[in-house]
């Protein structure tokens, strides 16, 4: 019974995932829109995109190798994994065991990398400046993510994501070290902007060669294999936000498998990950996009604020 | 067990000596590398039977010399080494079968594979050797060896030079080694290893410092720790790539294994908190360093050769973070960090070999090392492409291969730390732990440079052009070592016990029931509830995933065929020319990193006489600063040069003086004995 009840969650999960990142995609886009005073495209377009994209015939690159058509499915499978590691709308999540918090950054870069080095496989000038490009930032987002996560970790006393929920859900929010949890939100927050490739590091809606990162590396992808490498961005952004949403704000998570309490648990997460989007989509309005050497000072505040989290965490404590 | 340990004594002198007994090369190559590769499988077994048993083979033959005996012991710390020494030693050996093709009619085949058994059988003594004395033949046989191996192509410009550099390094480091034994057989007055691990007979506290740092020095030039990691850029490189692979792989091992040897058999693991730390400084530094060379380095074995410089500052972050936690009486965790360090060492040894095996594969197609020259190789040589790219997921530490378990592991160590007892530990450690995300983020960066400039899109010479793939033999020892490294990956039931059974006598902590929960389907760092993963399952979810993947492509597909056409090339036609650079490619990372490379650029411009906006003529360099060979070594080379000028006085060349000089010696001598 248990182990059903384990497989349901997971599957639950994993359709939330996949069908809910498209939604998050048009949302922010629809913020945007109306903060431009634009009407915007429907909060469905994401999907109808997706679906023309999978009927599409591809072209590929008569250049390429076997790593430009696999690497699709490696970038989908690796944030698809990374996505069922954490706690979604319960706190304990069946395959927590299988990978903490380390296992699902080291999730998303094997994705990263498989990406990099599809943006160099159709052997052109703009696919090789996107790959580059995203080294970079992916590079310098790491330490910050890291030390974020720990001084995160050490309050509930584990680095396994639904035990660090669970913990604080318990606690009702009420954080050890407030001054530690408000930093390493922040630094986390430029972390996601950084890796989800939004503004003011990278512009999902520019196709502008001198702007463009993760686009750039895209560019010679089409038809399914677009599909996948969009539906992947999405679900990435999902992750990020999941994971901010519910480890500095778990209010509501469903701590229990009660059904009234996992009902209450989905309809919170819906929330909060809709007022997320809202708060992303505002600040991509209110920023323009940082030149590229203005990033690395971005994220260089980032792994400060993340190591002053930790010194707070250790001398707040006592 | 001795029956294992003189089949492979056997193997390995016939591999010596047969193939300077015939000349015809086929027949070398066949002696050599197939004795090389029985002793390995031998060497196998011995290992793994070593670590299983539960006391210590002891062999010992007694010479004519003072202090010197043919001591051989067995312990698990020395097993796990012949392990890794011989699981390389089969790939490369296999390898170099098809490998040596390469140097035929240049350099003679049986000597060289003669010189290669010797150089296994060395490394596998040197971690055997159970007294002072025979550890240091063994060593300087190790290091004499490896020279002559790195000298192999003395024709080709700059290999002398290279040879020269480590065998200058390699004897510092061996001074200083000595010393630290000298330091030992003082106190004891014995040379046996058996005396330096009787805890009657422990240093006094301001020796055993000094013995500290004279064996971080001595190990640290031969593992190539910063600062005395130069000499391996320009030495592995200058070696044919099995010899790099082995190098490497595991010479520079042994370096480890001797530290792990003096701070934890010898000494008894009793040493203060700020040895740990030198270690975890240390190790972080190699590491940020290493990875940070690397990404400049455009000659792909060059690239692989700071990398080890990085892996071994890894490896020093687990055995440091243990040593502090031993330090503090937490013997689990130290036995975790120590755990984690063995891990991380038996999985660089894998796919560093690998790596540079594939390298060598990509120097015969191509006969060419420099990245700028590749390109489009992986539709050429797919087998090489494929097992390179397996060695280059592993080292950056992706899951679910084996890099990521035991960097996964190191990390757990570190965060750990908040059991500490001291605040500054406390902070320190997840430093470290941040500057090994960072390192771990610049070696993905690297490898995604080092595959994809040398693998993907087109061909930017005609070297690449022509390339073909690798005989069978060669892809059989990459196959081998690709597979080692997905097993290390996969299975950590199997890997985790048999470290445990190094660790524990040394931490005085059997942690393995611990870290592996679930049958050994989950690695925890002692406690699950801290943190867990499992790469078995983390595999089954990716490969779940991407066929999910691939079902809906499909579904929605309707089995649309996908149309090849060329690159967008803004209309033009495509050309190598146009692809990005690995220079390129690097070029943010230099530019961020500004302070550390020192980077200097030369731009010369020749300009039309009509117009300055115009340009005739171009010339543009660019250069990284070599740090520390301009102010750490360069001065020590100048004052040893100057101090050698001003000596040249009383080498005055007359014999007079000549048999003054005795003279006084003499009576001084006779003064002082008097």
């Amino acid at each position: 019974m248990q182990s059903i009840i384990h497989i349901v969650l997971v599957v639950v999960q994993l359709a939330l995932l996949l069908t809910l990142s498209p939604f998050v995609v048009g949302l922010i886009r629809k913020v945007k829109a109306r903060l431009q005073c634009r009407r915007g495209a429907s909060l469905f377009q994401p999907y109808a995109d997706l679906a023309k994209l999978f009927r599409k015939q591809p072209v590929i690159s008569s250049t390429t190798s076997w790593i430009f058509t696999a690497a699709p499915y490696i970038v989908f499978a690796s944030t698809v994994a990374a996505g069922l590691l954490m706690p979604v709308f319960v706190s304990h999540t069946p395959l927590n065991f299988a990978g903490n918090i380390i296992a699902l950054v080291y999730l998303l870069a094997l994705g990263t990398f498989f990406l990099i080095l599809a943006g160099l496989d159709a052997g052109s000038a703009f696919g090789g400046m996107g790959s580059s490009r995203e080294a970079i930032v992916a590079t310098l987002a790491e330490p910050a993510m890291m030390l974020s996560i720990l001084s995160i970790a050490l309050t509930a006393g584990s680095t396994n994501l639904s035990t660090i929920v669970h913990q604080s859900a318990l606690m009702e929010g009420v954080v050890v070290a407030p001054p530690a949890h408000l930093m390493a939100l922040a630094a986390l927050f430029i972390v996601t902007l950084a890796e989800t490739g939004r503004v003011p590091v990278d512009n999902p809606a520019t196709h502008l060669e001198l702007t463009m990162i993760h686009e750039a590396m895209l560019l010679e992808y089409s038809g399914r294999y677009l599909a996948l490498m969009e539906w992947a961005a999405g679900i990435k952004l999902l992750v990020f936000m999941t994971l901010i949403v519910n480890v500095f704000a778990p209010w509501g998570i469903a701590t229990s498998l009660a059904p009234s309490a996992i009902a209450v648990g989905l309809l919170v997460y819906l929330g909060k990950v809709a007022a997320l989007a809202l708060v992303i989509g505002v600040i991509e309005s209110m920023f323009a996009k940082l030149r590229l050497f203005r990033v690395p000072e971005m994220l260089g505040a980032a792994f400060i604020l993340s190591l002053l989290a930790l010194v707070f965490f250790y001398t707040l404590k006592g | 067990m001795t029956a294992l340990l003189s089949v492979l004594l056997v193997w390995y002198l016939l591999g010596g000596l047969l193939p300077l007994c015939t000349t015809r090369p086929h027949l070398q190559n066949l002696f050599a590398h197939g004795c090389a590769a029985a002793a390995g499988v031998v060497g196998i077994v011995l290992g793994v039977a070593g670590l299983l048993s539960t006391a210590p083979l002891t062999l010992s033959l007694a010479s004519n010399i003072p202090h010197l005996t043919f001591a051989i012991r067995l312990d698990p710390l020395a097993a796990f080494f012949v392990l890794t020494i011989s699981l390389v030693g089969v790939a490369a050996s296999i390898y170099a079968s098809g490998y040596v093709e390469e140097f035929s009619g240049r350099v003679s085949v049986g000597l060289l594979g003669s010189l290669l058994n010797g150089f296994l059988l060395s490394m596998t003594l040197v971690v055997l050797a159970d007294n002072g004395f025979f550890f240091l033949i063994l060593w300087e046989v190790m290091s004499l060896l490896s020279y002559v191996l790195v000298v192999t192509e003395h024709e080709k410009p700059g290999v002398r030079e290279a040879g020269l550099f480590y065998l200058i390094m390699t004897h510092v480091g061996t001074a200083f080694i000595i010393l630290t034994l000298l330091i030992f057989s003082q106190e004891t007055g014995s040379f046996s290893f058996e005396a330096f691990r009787h805890p009657d007979q422990q240093l006094p506290e301001g020796l055993r410092s000094i013995a500290f740092f004279t064996a971080l020095i001595g190990f640290g030039a031969k593992a190539g720790i910063v600062p005395l990691h130069v000499w391996l850029p320009y030495a592995h490189p200058a070696a044919p790539s099995h010899i790099s692979a082995l190098m490497s792989g595991v010479m520079i091992k042994t370096a480890i294994y001797g530290l792990i040897r003096v701070y934890f058999d010898f000494m008894g693991g009793v040493f203060p908190w700020w040895w740990g730390f030198t270690l975890l400084v240390a190790g972080t530094v190699s590491a940020l360093l290493g990875v940070m060379y690397a990404l400049m380095e455009h000659d792909l074995k060059g690239l692989l050769a700071f990398h080890s410089v990085e892996n071994i500052g890894i490896i020093l972050l687990g055995i440091g973070a243990g040593m502090i936690f031993h330090t503090y009486g937490l013997h689990e965790l130290a036995a975790l960090g120590l755990l984690a360090g063995l891990y991380h060492t038996i999985n660089h040894a894998a796919f560093k070999a690998l790596l540079f095996l594939g390298a060598g594969a990509l120097q015969f197609s191509t006969h060419t090392r420099h990245i700028e020259e590749y390109g489009g190789l992986l539709r050429r040589m797919p087998w090489t492409g494929a097992f390179f790219l397996i060695g280059a997921v592993s080292i950056a530490a992706l899951p679910p291969t084996n890099g990521f378990v035991s960097e996964w592991l190191v990390f757990q160590s570190l965060f750990l730390s908040f059991q500490l007892p001291t605040l500054f530990l406390k902070l320190m450690l997840p430093i470290a732990a941040a500057m090994l995300a960072l390192t771990g983020a610049l070696a993905l960066a690297c490898f995604a440079k080092a595959f994809g400039m040398s693998f993907l899109a087109q061909p930017r010479s005609a070297h690449a052009r022509h390339a073909t793939e690798v005989p069978w033999s060669m892809r059989v020892g990459m196959g081998f070592l690709a597979g080692l490294c997905i097993v290390l990956g996969l299975a950590p039931m199997l890997v985790v016990p048999l470290l445990d059974r190094v660790t524990a006598p040394l931490t005085g902590a059997a942690i393995s029931s611990q870290v592996l929960a679930l049958d050994g389907w989950v690695v925890a760092p002692v406690t699950v509830e801290f943190s867990s993963i499992s790469t078995p399952v983390l595999a089954m979810l990716l490969v779940g995933a991407g066929a999910l993947g691939l079902l809906i492509a499909r579904l929605c597909g309707k089995g649309l065929r996908a149309r090849y056409y060329k690159t967008w090339g803004c209309g033009l036609n495509l050309t190598p020319r146009m692809e990005y650079t690995a220079t390129g490619f690097a070029q943010p990372i230099k530019q961020v990193f500004e302070t550390i490379y020192q980077p200097t650029v030369k731009l010369e411009q020749e300009f039309l006489e009509q117009s300055k906006y115009f340009i005739k003529h171009q010339r543009f360099e660019s250069h990284i600063e070599p740090v520390f060979e301009k102010y750490l070594y360069w001065p020590v080379v100048t004052l040893l040069l100057a101090t050698a000028d001003r000596l040249r006085i009383i080498q005055a060349g007359s014999l007079h003086l000549y048999l003054t000089y005795i003279f006084v010696t003499l009576v001084l001598l006779l003064l002082w004995a008097g």
